[in-house]
């Protein structure tokens, strides 16, 4: 049997604001515990939420940017549900009436075709705080778990996919999508390590040509692009198996276990969620005007879609150059601060992905932590197009920029004495050199058929290479070594 | 819509609140004369009438993105039954 298999993504963003999405407590990562939670935080007797601009301002922005509606109105509403880390017993949502309306998110697919993955909407939320299951006891000795209220109240954008993935990798291809976009927004780190983007993964499968979908699970917290996919294919195989042994997925919370490679079934909560949703009395509906909507719309920075536009038409790169430095907003910066500063996109594309960036995947480092500033690489590449270095000393110059062993790429050079010998007087007494001193090689030479002899010359510019230390001009070397062999012939 | 015990038993138990049998039947019976109410106000016709989401007439307003509470947790741990490490000691919750 042919199988299809079904994916939805609920994506959790937090926004890079300064203070949480009710309170005036500071979101700031890394707190001592407890420091960052106020008395609206720790849900006390008396306390009103007031709703953050910001979070307004960075919801309507991620709306804009795929395309979506943005209601004129929306409204909060209180999700009821027990657990000490949700002091106030409801977590403010919006269930009825979100923030952002339905949308789309363009993906690439692996073999460069376009696909639009719909959104069905993105709402508001508050995020809980932390619970710590380490050692605690009481005095009597009783086991106890540890609340960090910190996080209580951080804001998340929930991002509401419809069910349009059919494949691991476009559910991947759909996170960085997302990611993409909150960081170029700037409303978001999307720093995944720290939490500040996880995604719930509704996966089922069904015969391939069936219309209904299957029956679903959803995989709760994957924290990483690489779980997302592992998570998925694993799920995927166990539903298929499931299946074909005659049973029936049942709909269920699942978690992914990366260092068992597996999902598990969460233990069933005796009896199904039952939040009972009902609008926040503590908050009134939110109204956005037309003119507030479209004074976002104008202050939107260039997207990753039209990035990658713009750099294959208006710099000439190829479609897939353009896909990877577009994809992530230090990437594309960096690349642009490089080709500034050289003048020519190709060349500064060229070394980004080859040199810069095999350095940095060797080291583990992101493209904004390259001990190479953008502009230092720009005047390395400067340096190759005038002519004063050849790419091989470039490559020498590179590493040493790396190094810190200098501070530009002309301090380099002049140190190292890398600057290229262009003059044809210095590179024809080192040809003559070689010549005197391979009279074997010259006699191949002269014996063999013309049309060999292009590949013979290599061993005499490799020599004349050598001689000059790696800085003689290697065109020149060409022309004028030709030009003599031949003229023994 | 008839209610019934196990219904009122659900909702308390949603509620974390502590019903005794003989206060789950005096709740029904409060409760069924809410939800007789209720049906009345059911049988209205509201087609093309949107939910009301506050009975204000107001909107919502926002607040600039600043920082203005300060660190108080001493003060605000000095009510909690148990502290550890800044941390709020609660009975253990088992996933």
């Amino acid at each position: 049997m042919q199988w299809e298999t079904v994916i939805g993504l609920e994506v959790h963003v937090q926004l890079a604001t300064q203070s949480k999405i009710f309170s005036g407590a500071s979101t700031a990562f890394g707190a001592e515990p407890n420091t960052q939670a106020c008395a609206m935080d720790l849900g006390l007797p008396g306390v009103l939420p007031v709703l953050n601009e910001q979070a307004v301002a960075m919801a309507v922005q991620f709306g804009l940017a795929i395309h979506a509606e943005i209601p004129e109105v929306s409204v909060f509403d209180r999700k009821n549900y027990f657990y000490p880390d949700l002091p106030k017993g409801y977590q403010t949502s919006q269930m009825y009436d979100p923030i952002v309306g339905p949308g789309e998110v363009e993906i690439t697919l692996e073999d460069g075709a376009a696909k639009r993955i719909r959104v069905h909407h993105a709402h508001l939320e508050e995020d809980a705080g932390k619970s710590l299951h380490e050692t605690f006891t009481d005095d009597t000795g009783r086991a106890m778990t540890g609340i960090d209220l910190n996080r209580a109240g951080t804001p998340l954008l929930e991002i509401v996919s419809e069910p349009d993935m059919r494949s691991a990798k476009e559910a991947a291809a759909y996170l960085k999508s997302i990611h993409s976009i909150v960081t170029y927004l700037g409303i978001s780190d999307g720093n995944m390590a720290e939490g500040s983007m996880r995604c719930d993964v509704n996966v089922s499968v069904r015969p391939k040509g069936q219309a209904e979908f299957g029956t679903r699970a959803e995989i709760k917290n994957v924290n990483s692009f690489r779980f997302v996919e592992r998570a998925i294919e694993f799920e995927v195989e166990r539903q298929i198996e499931l299946i074909e042994d005659g049973g029936k997925v049942v709909q269920e919370t699942r978690l992914f276990d990366p260092d068992r490679d597996e999902t598990r079934s969460m233990r069933t909560k005796e009896e199904a969620n039952d939040y009972r949703y009902f609008p926040c009395p503590d908050l009134l509906p939110v109204v956005l005007d037309a003119a507030y909507v479209d004074h976002l719309r104008e202050t939107l920075p260039e997207l990753p879609d039209e990035k990658r536009a713009r750099f294959q038409n208006a710099l000439g790169l190829s479609a897939y150059d353009a896909g990877v430095l577009a994809a992530s907003r230090e990437t594309a910066e960096y690349f642009e601060a490089v080709k500034a500063t050289c003048g020519d996109a190709k060349q500064a594309a060229n070394w980004v992905q080859g040199e810069l960036s095999g350095a940095l995947n060797r080291e583990g480092l992101a493209i904004q932590d390259s001990p190479i500033p953008a502009t230092r690489l720009g005047e390395l590449i400067c340096r190759v197009m005038d002519d004063t270095i050849n790419g091989k000393a470039a490559k020498q110059v590179f590493q040493a920029l790396w190094n810190g062993q200098g501070a530009s790429a002309d301090e380099v050079i002049e140190a190292k004495g890398l600057k290229q010998v262009t003059d044809t007087g210095a590179i024809e007494a080192m040809i003559d050199q070689v010549i005197a001193d391979s009279p074997a090689q010259v006699a191949q030479y002269r014996d063999a058929e013309p049309d060999k002899r292009g590949k013979m010359i290599g061993y005499f510019v490799g020599q004349v290479m050598k001689a000059s230390r790696g800085t003689a001009n290697p065109q020149q070397v060409n022309a004028l070594l030709k030009e003599k062999l031949d003229a023994l012939c | 819509m008839a209610l019934e015990h196990a219904d009122v038993l659900r909702a308390a138990h949603l509620a974390r609140l502590g019903l005794s049998d003989d206060d789950a039947t005096h709740y029904l019976d409060d409760l069924g004369r809410i939800l007789e109410m209720v049906d009345r106000l059911q049988a209205l016709d509201t087609e093309g009438i949107a939910p009301l989401a506050h009975p204000l007439d107001a909107t919502q307003r926002l607040r600039a993105d600043d920082v203005t509470e300060p660190d108080r947790r001493d003060h605000f741990q000095r009510c909690a039954p148990a502290v550890e490490n800044g941390l709020y000691l609660v009975p253990r919750v088992v996933e």
